[in-house]
């Protein structure tokens, strides 16, 4: 299973596509894509914004879904969807906390 | 110190101007992604992990107080409180948004700074020794040399496009601190028999995947030919360096493919051709570029200081600070101070925005409004009076950067890591801070002595780990992550490259298997006066082996 994942250009933040090419800010509402041409589908939305100068850098990534959570497999993508380990105090951890 | 002539206020005014007007263009969509990339790289702007990253730079590591408040500014209004400062001498803000950057350039502008040779496939800014211009055992401030060549390489219309990345270090003493035979071009001072200035030139060092030591092209060039044979190297390598593979487009594949005698010659050949041009460098250049960088007048006093002695039978944190954080100064009564930026169990490089704040009050109080940042990610005033060092610790206890731990082994250089870091294979900054945590304790850091550990999140090599004593690349293996040991490196003056000991190491693993390594040092080194570098030398790699993998 796959979500899409890039980053706003204005700001940098990591999002992910969720419903409605919209992109969030949680991989909890990502939007999972299984199947290559579902895949190839959403890496095709990506594109389009990224044309519309709202993301950069747009690429697929593995995930997992566990009772409807959505968790990303690889070390990396989980740094990124949370924030440095070395700062809990920034990233997305922290709006979770605040949140 | 070095101030902007007109030009280079132009320069760098115009540039902040285009870049103003390329962010504009890219987010009003005139520019796409690919078009815009390359134009912010040339500006210092990557994108990492989290956020876009903008990479300050701090030209041969020198800036002062004004300076330094700047970049407590820029961390506290447009990032989230807190710079990195790295091994290439240069500080890294994590959090910049897209739309901030011309702002922030703007106000790097106001203070003579700038993000320009941060990246690119151009001459990088060139790195000098951090006690340049105050080290006793110095032939001559190597910043005069390192800022001619700075204004020689901006924006030189011949090597915008290079092959890839150049790097020049610098240094003016025997005793080489800026790590110059692993730089592209390294240069360290020198004195013929006639007592005339010049340089002994290594060619085709570097780290990354392939590391390589440099090699000697040149043991006395004379100061009136360093442009025109820095001019003769890189043209050579701009004509012949690879451009089909980046992974072999550095200098150092040239020199290894090559051949060194016959690049040597290439080089030569190309230097006669220009020798007497235009480049040629007028003693009168050299002397009025000097003045730039003339030290702060400094009143000769006692070598040794009565408040300072006392204060060292007292106080053990004082006492290890003084006996690990001072560089011998040319002029009597005076030292180099390292501000450690390794705290124990603290992320190495970080500092705060009041820490910042609190360093450019201290240079201006303290140290003649004069700071050096070292490729070892530290802080260091070069120009202290000894008598001034009680009250100057004291303030250093309350900025949290007092640690008194400079080339001991929790000194360690770690780059960002898969924490920031888009390219990484794996974490290093949490290595960093268990090692840290593990040997923290002050009796046991000093019994260990001078052990450089240095620490790569991938193979590029930012983390400098082929030239630790201890080095560590971290990798990944079926989706762990996972460290590779090497041992024996050095980057002074005998410098080397490490050699892998054998399998890596899992994270749990691998800050065990650095204390296997010092337990076997500490068990077997000829005195304390042997470090785990001359012990590693003598011993070689079996009994450093035996105890990670057992006997074979
Ligand atoms: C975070 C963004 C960074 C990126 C994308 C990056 C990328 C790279 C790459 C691709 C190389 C290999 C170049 C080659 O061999 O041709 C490299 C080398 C290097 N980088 Fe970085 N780096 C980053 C951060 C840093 C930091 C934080 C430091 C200092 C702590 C640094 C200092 C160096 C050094 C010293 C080398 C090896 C020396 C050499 O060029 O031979 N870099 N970097
Ligand atoms: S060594 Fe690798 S992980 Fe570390 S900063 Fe360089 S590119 Fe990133």
């Amino acid at each position: 299973m796959k979500v899409i994942t890039a980053n706003r250009l204005l700001n940098g933040d990591v999002v992910w596509l969720g419903d409605n090419g919209s992109w969030v800010e949680r991989i909890t509402l990502a939007r999972v894509f299984e199947g290559k041409e579902a895949v190839a589908e959403g890496l095709a939305e990506g594109a389009e914004a990224e044309r519309n100068q709202e993301v950069v850098s747009v690429y697929e990534m593995d995930v997992t879904v566990e009772d409807g959570i959505v968790s990303p497999v690889r070390l990396r993508e989980r740094i990124r969807a949370t924030g440095p380990t070395t700062h809990p105090q920034f990233g997305k951890q922290a709006q979770a906390v605040s949140a | 110190m070095y101030r902007y002539d007109e030009f280079d206020a132009n320069f760098v005014s115009q540039r902040t101007e285009q870049f103003k007007d390329q962010v504009r263009r890219r987010l009003a969509g005139e520019l796409s992604e690919d078009e815009f990339k390359p134009l912010r790289l040339m500006n210092g702007l990557y994108l990492q992990l989290h956020a876009y990253m903008l990479r300050v730079a701090i030209p041969y590591g020198t800036l002062n107080g004004r300076q330094m408040r700047k970049l407590a500014h820029i961390a506290r209004t447009y990032d989230k409180g807190y710079g990195h400062f790295t091994t290439r001498q240069n500080i890294q803000f994590n959090w910049p948004k897209l739309e901030d950057t011309p702002k922030i350039l703007e106000e790097l502008a106001d203070v003579e700074m700038h993000a320009i040779q941060t990246s690119g496939n151009c001459i990088r800014n060139v790195t000098a020794d951090h006690f340049a211009g105050a080290a006793a055992d110095e032939i001559a401030d190597p910043r005069p040399y390192a800022e001619i060549l700075r204004q020689w390489s901006s924006l030189h219309p011949e090597f915008s496009f290079l092959p890839r990345k150049f790097k020049i270090a610098i240094t003016g003493a025997p005793n080489d601190r800026a790590a110059v035979q692993v730089h592209d071009i390294g240069l360290q001072l020198a004195r013929n028999e006639a007592g005339e200035i010049g340089f002994v030139v290594f060619v085709g060092g570097g780290l990354g995947r392939t590391p390589m030591i440099g090699r000697k092209v040149r043991d006395f060039l004379p100061e009136e030919d360093l442009l025109a044979y820095s001019e003769a190297i890189l043209r050579v390598y701009n004509r012949y360096g690879r451009r089909d593979n980046k992974y072999k487009a550095r200098i150092k594949i040239l020199v290894h493919e090559t051949g060194l005698e016959e690049l040597k010659a290439d080089i030569e050949a190309e230097f006669e051709r220009i020798r007497f041009g235009v480049l040629r460098l007028p003693d009168e250049e050299v002397r009025r570029i000097e003045a730039y960088f003339a030290p702060p007048p400094l009143e000769v006093g006692e070598t040794v200081s009565g408040a300072v002695e006392n204060r060292k039978e007292t106080d053990a944190a004082f006492a290890q600070f003084i006996a690990h954080n001072l560089n011998p100064h040319r002029v009597p009564g005076y030292t180099s101070v390292t501000f450690s930026m390794k705290p124990i169990g603290g992320i190495p490089g970080d500092a705060s925005d009041a820490q910042m704040d609190a360093i450019a009050d201290l240079a201006e109080e303290f140290g003649h409004d004069e700071i050096r940042i070292s490729h070892e990610q530290n802080v260091i005033l070069p120009h202290v009076r000894l008598e001034d060092l009680p009250a100057l610790f004291d303030r250093l206890v309350s900025a949290g950067i007092a640690e008194g731990n400079a080339g001991l082994i929790t000194d360690i250089i770690a780059c960002p890591g898969m924490d920031y870091c888009a390219l990484a294979t794996a974490r290093s900054i949490p290595v960093a801070q268990r090692i840290s945590e593990r040997f923290g304790a002050p009796d046991r850091q000093a019994d260990i002595g001078e052990l450089k550990i240095k620490i790569s999140g991938c193979i590029n090599a930012c983390g400098h780990h082929h030239v630790g004593h201890i080095g560590i690349l971290g990798l990944e293996k079926k989706g762990e992550e996972f460290y590779q040991v090497t041992l024996g490196g050095s980057a002074n003056e005998n410098a080397s490259i490490g050699e892998i000991v054998g399998r890596g190491f899992s994270s749990e693993q691998v800050v065990d298997a650095v204390e296997k390594l010092v337990d076997t040092y500490l068990g077997l080194r000829s005195g304390k006066e042997e470090t785990f570098l001359e012990a590693y030398r003598r011993l070689g790699e079996a009994p450093f082996k035996e105890a990670l993998y057992g006997a074979a």
